[in-house]
């Protein structure tokens, strides 16, 4: 098991993997089966897929644990890496196809719509993470600063459920089952 | 009883051969009734309408397989497929309340009450996009004057056909069953009000709101309420189930109106869909560009009234 780990060829598959929910959609696009409200679609498909890497990212120290499997942590910054690219795409949507670059209108949005401060307060606290998730940085900050630092990915996390839940309609169905998952992710550390 | 030889079936046991046929007859009438059935058969002697836009409508996959209908799953794309399998007994509406003649009109009676018109509407989703939708139907006051409303009647309550076994619970869709709304008694009766029994020339899909339902073009979607089943007038502001949800959100009035915004977002723009790859941004105008209604809210604050 630990040979498979070890393998490059590993981390090309899992590279593979977390990348075909973006070469999907890009099919779905070119097949026009974005469904009657593209900006929509795309909107809560990169959201969605956010909120799973941010969980997945988040599930690698107690999978460690509980499978006794520690060389796991070798993919943890692919994962948490493509939660910022997902995360991208749906800013990108938001600023280019929603608010075609009004700066005026995104900043109101901000301000006024809760949801919206949520959301870039997630964005916000995900950035540095992005920026500083290289090994010549952990030797910059020091390990220790390095990984106050990367905790901000939990107050990211709970921004994006709280932005998701403040977000919808009426149907929390989904952003209470990420919040839930979160919840126990969260819950494993403290008690460790 | 449990048969378990031949020899235990009495000759009482045998079933009547009236209540045989009578049973076979409510089978074959309760199988005829899926709306499913109806669904693509075309509607003859429409006429064309001077209240119809000139905006091209949007395309018939969009109008009927976008939709809003929580009793059939929150997801746009569910409706259409769930809905397929659809059915009711035989359709009735019953109009009662503060009237002189209540009464219950069956599918075919609602169908006569007047000559089909081609009306292409504007359509407002509350949650920022857009269709031209080519109604077919007619004015609402039709079918309101058949029951003789009194001048105790101020507004008219409207209810949904809900049935647990087919649909979602109140609980899954995270709001009220059977869906409800309401109109103040003028709005109803305005010629712009239509009961919509059809689209694009055929009768309408379920997941449309089959087989009737309200159209009005000035105010959000959602007072557009579907598969209606019941018609009370009543003298006090009826309750309306996206009011109850999220009385913040959304109005009594929900009359499209850009400078009132939703909590989550601002209305003074909508996504037209169906135009180009992601849609047209267009702005948003007051009363959905159906200015021939301000005279009904003159007096009104409508920001308070939203």
């Amino acid at each position: 098991m630990k040979k498979f780990w070890l393998s490059r060829w590993t981390k090309v598959l899992l590279f593979a993997l977390c990348l075909a929910p973006f070469l999907n959609l890009l099919w779905r696009g070119y097949q026009n089966k974005l469904t009657a409200n593209p900006i929509e679609f795309i909107t809560h498909y990169t959201g969605d897929w956010t909120i799973r890497f941010l969980l997945i990212t988040l599930a690698i120290t107690p999978l460690r644990g509980i499978l006794n499997q520690p060389q796991l942590i070798r993919f943890r910054r692919m994962l948490g890496l493509f939660a910022f690219f997902y995360v991208c795409l749906h800013f990108a949507t938001w600023i280019w196809l929603d608010k075609d670059f009004d700066a005026h209108e995104m900043w109101a949005d901000i301000i006024k719509r809760r949801f919206i401060t949520a959301g870039m307060t997630g964005l916000l606290l995900m950035s540095p993470l992005a920026v500083t998730s290289t090994a010549g940085w952990v030797r910059r900050l020091g390990y220790r600063k390095w990984q106050m630092l990367h905790r901000l990915i939990y107050l990211s996390a709970i921004a994006g459920v709280v932005h998701y839940y403040w977000g919808v309609k009426s149907d929390i169905r989904l952003p209470v089952m990420y919040g839930s998952i979160l919840a126990l992710l969260l819950l494993y550390r403290l008690q460790k | 009883m449990v048969i378990r030889k031949a020899s235990d079936l009495r000759y009482s046991d045998v079933t009547p051969k009236a209540t045989y046929l009578s049973r076979r007859r409510f089978l074959a009438a309760a199988l005829a009734a899926p709306l499913a059935a109806r669904a693509g058969t075309k509607l003859t002697g429409i006429v064309k309408s001077p209240f119809s836009t000139t905006e091209t409508p949007t395309p018939y996959d969009a109008v009927t397989g976008y939709n809003n209908y929580y009793e059939f799953g929150t997801g746009k794309d569910e409706p259409v497929k769930l809905a397929k399998d659809y059915h009711t007994s035989p359709w009735t509406v019953s109009l009662e309340g503060e009237v002189a003649k209540p009464k219950t009109l069956d599918l075919d009676a609602v169908m006569k009450l007047a000559p089909l018109e081609e009306r292409i509407y504007r359509h407002r989703c509350v949650e920022g996009w857009s269709f031209v939708i080519p109604w077919v139907g007619f004015p609402l006051s039709a079918l309101l004057k058949q029951a003789e409303p009194t001048s105790k009647a101020k507004y008219v309550a409207f209810q949904s056909f809900y049935d647990p076994k087919q649909m979602l619970s109140s609980r899954q869709a995270h709001i009220q069953f059977p869906y409800v709304e309401g109109l103040r008694l003028d709005e109803a009766m305005h010629p712009l009000t239509l009961l919509s029994v059809g689209v694009y020339g055929e009768v309408l899909p379920p997941q449309n709101g089959a087989p009737f339902r309200l159209t009005l073009p000035w105010k959000y979607g959602f007072k557009s309420i579907k598969s209606i089943v019941k018609i009370r007038f009543v003298e006090k502001q009826p309750p309306t189930t996206w009011n109850l949800e999220w009385p913040e959100a959304y109005g009594f009035y929900a009359n499209v109106n850009p400078a009132v915004d939703h909590p989550t977002h601002s209305q003074a723009t909508e996504v037209r869909l169906g135009v180009g790859r992601f849609g047209q941004k267009i702005k948003t105008q007051l009363f959905n560009g159906y200015g021939e209604v301000a005279s009904l809210y003159s007096i009104m604050d409508l920001h308070k009234n939203y």
